[in-house]
């Protein structure tokens, strides 16, 4: 690549060590500190480090640092790829992972989905990956619908190629403006923040199913439609009124508006993907559940887009077994927890997809600030899943999950700490899920282990 | 109480206002009225279904300036939750849907939106957005405990000589003018928003009691409580 200039590669270089400091210090991963001295100096350096470069940005409501890790490996096959591994997603994050990568031909952006149009406007980034958005952490984060209005306008009269998911109707909509759009299609399992038309506001109707509430029902309750019919669950039996118009599951479209899916041309096929040829490939990775194998679809739909051809790309996302602890296991006294986290609504449905049906469950709920201190969307997960397994609640905010457990009755027991609910467990394995500050305790009281 | 003896609790446009938890209202009245040994019955109106005249308790999410506005069109073309309020029907409108009951209520750019005027209430858009713990003493007339819960908007309601707050804040900002919310009749609105009822079993009873037109007996509220005296100790003054 190019030299920087002089004064830029000063601030780059400063805000390496920074982060050397940082990291010694173990006051973290060094990753935002390095950043922020380096933009502090050169407020123009993001653009000059992303200059000569392919860049790929990801962002999403969720999975966006596994998907960045999974394209990441990917595109090793081509060459050294500069990312910030670490989920230091705004652009002082950027500046930190581009310049301790400088002879990187390549870049794998996790951005946070509000500084999306500004990181595309300052790195012009070749390809933008667009996969899901959803209610997060609400006390503080943007609507979301607007968030994709600023994607729209972001994405106009600009040479970017965007993987977008189809399935998820606000990202389609996000995306549409782009001059180049590979849809992918990988399911939408949370589909609370998307029954409405993005373009007009009229219904939309879901392939397959009715209306039904993320949180489910009390038990003995009769549950009915508007006119008196029993909404159909996705999956359940085409009922003669054909629920979602008769649609194709996955699929969906505006019954006031011309608004609808688009075609995509990459699919998630239980644990296959389906590529632009019909060619299927099994999805052979480790990291577990459906969600991850949404991430690899995407991942792969990138990886083509920088050339690079499925049969290369398909063993190096094998590689990748653990994502910034995500799904790392911890040990104590013959006990090992598995740590997955979940920190939305959303994440709670990918993460109940994940747990091993045998095994008991620890769940643990802050509400500081990265979390949001609003514990309102407890009532948007549907828990029953959990009932015939032992279930330990714990974390700040444990009698939130209490009462929210209570009403869906799920018997649990409640535990004043993740290490009591862990040392009240028999010898073996158990599955923990935890919410964002809950997660960064338990690993580091247990070792952070990446 | 209808006849035939099933509470109806109906919700209201589920698609366009249910932000954030905003089901465990529904949730929570179901369960209350079910461990009473009440057959409960609830209905989803999504946003392109008449509202059905025939319910006990209405109920009314939260949502974005957007959805609120659709809303608010929606509900006054279709007149059902008109008509149902006129033969005596409970409703709980939090938040977003509160506003939406009055006679005006602040857009996406501040701009006047018409409301739908079931309460003598106007609202408009304030200078900041009031987030955090909210603690209100409940109106004495309605024998309930003090309010807690969360708030998020950036509405400021006026309540005209119709209405009666339904508290005054101890914490938080509610109305903005040292009140939190509003009844009229069998209405209340409120910006407790989300799962208010969680934290106040007691208005979940109240609305009960208004619906099935007598007192309701007691039911184990162990966890309600530990979780209502928790959020109280870390709010509330000392």
């Amino acid at each position: 690549m190019t030299q920087l200039p002089l004064r830029a590669q000063l601030a780059s270089a400063l805000g390496r060590t920074a982060a050397t400091l940082s990291r010694a210090t173990g006051r973290g991963d060094g990753s935002v500190i390095g950043g922020r001295v380096g933009l502090a100096l050169e407020p123009d350096l993001l653009r000059k480090l992303a200059q000569d470069r392919r860049l790929a940005l990801v962002s999403a409501t969720n999975g966006k640092t596994t998907t960045t890790r999974l394209i990441t490996s990917a595109l090793q096959e081509l060459g050294g790829v500069a990312t910030n591994a670490f989920g230091a997603n705004m652009p002082a994050g950027h500046v930190s992972a581009l310049s301790s990568a400088k002879d990187a031909p390549y870049g794998v952006l996790e951005v946070d989905e509000k500084y999306l149009p500004e990181v595309i406007e300052t790195t012009g980034a070749g390809v933008v990956v667009l996969m899901n958005l959803s209610r997060d952490q609400m006390d503080r984060a943007a609507e979301i619908w607007l968030l994709a209005q600023k994607w729209r306008r972001a994405l106009v009269a600009r040479n970017t190629h965007v993987i977008a998911n189809a399935d998820d109707p606000l990202v389609a909509w996000g995306a549409s403006t782009a001059a180049r759009v590979t849809w992918v299609s990988v399911g939408q399992p949370w589909k609370e923040d998307s029954w409405c038309c993005p373009e007009c506001g009229g219904p939309l109707d879901r392939g397959g199913m009715d209306y039904v509430p993320p949180g489910g029902h009390a038990p003995g309750v009769a549950v009915r439609q508007a006119d008196g019919s029993v909404p159909a669950a996705p999956g359940s039996p085409a009922s003669p009124a054909a629920p979602g118009g008769g649609l194709a599951e996955n699929d969906w479209a505006c019954r006031e508006c011309s608004f609808r899916r688009p075609a995509p041309t990459w699919f998630l096929d239980g644990e296959t993907v389906v590529d632009p040829r019909g060619q299927r490939w099994p999805l052979d990775i480790r990291l577990p559940g459906r969600a991850n194998r949404a991430n690899a679809v995407v991942a792969l739909a990138t990886a083509e887009a920088f050339g690079l051809p499925v049969q290369r790309a398909l063993p190096r996302l094998a590689e990748v077994t653990s994502v910034a602890g995500r799904y790392t296991t911890v040990e104590r006294e013959g006990r090992q927890a598995r740590l997955l986290l979940a920190k939305n609504p959303a994440g709670w449905l990918e993460a109940f997809d994940v747990l091993d049906p045998a095994l008991p469950v620890i769940l643990s709920v802050n509400a500081q600030g990265p979390d949001g201190r609003d514990t309102s969307w407890l009532w948007d997960v549907d828990y029953r899943v959990l009932r015939g397994r032992p279930v330990y609640v714990t974390g700040e905010r444990r009698l939130d999950l209490a009462l929210r457990l209570d009403v869906a009755e799920v018997p649990f027991q409640l535990t004043e700490s993740f290490g009591h609910a862990l040392a009240v467990q028999p010898p073996g394995k158990v599955d923990v899920i935890a919410n964002y500050t809950a997660f960064q305790q338990i690993r580091s009281e247990f070792g952070r282990a990446v | 109480m209808p006849s035939d003896s099933v509470l109806r609790l109906v919700w209201i446009y589920p698609d366009l206002l249910s932000t954030y938890g905003d089901q465990g209202n529904v949730l929570v009245l179901e369960q209350r009225a079910r461990r009473r040994g009440i057959a409960v019955e609830t209905v989803h109106v999504r946003s392109a279904d008449p509202v059905p005249e025939q319910g006990d308790v209405y109920l009314i999410g939260g949502g974005e300036d957007r959805p609120q506005i659709l809303a608010a069109e929606r509900l006054r073309r279709d007149g059902g939750l008109h008509r149902a309020v006129a033969r005596g029907a409970a409703l709980l409108a939090v938040c977003a849907g509160y506003q939406i009951m009055g006679s005006t209520f602040g857009g996406e750019e501040g701009q006047p939106v018409d409301g739908i005027g079931l309460l003598d209430i106007a609202s408009g858009r304030g200078a900041a957005r009031a987030v955090g713990e909210l603690v209100a003493e409940a109106d004495p007339a309605l024998g309930i405990p003090v309010l807690t819960g969360f708030e998020n908007h950036m509405g400021v309601t006026r309540l005209g000589p119709g209405v009666r707050p339904l508290s005054r804040t101890v914490v938080g900002t509610g109305n903005g003018d040292g009140t939190e919310g509003c009844y009229a009749g069998k209405i209340v609105g409120t910006y407790l928003h989300g799962p208010a009822l969680a934290r106040n079993p007691g208005l979940a009873d109240l609305l009960l009691t208004w619906a099935v037109g007598a007192q309701l007996p007691p039911i184990d509220d162990t966890w309600f409580e530990r979780l209502r005296q928790e959020r109280l100790t870390a709010v509330r003054p000392a």
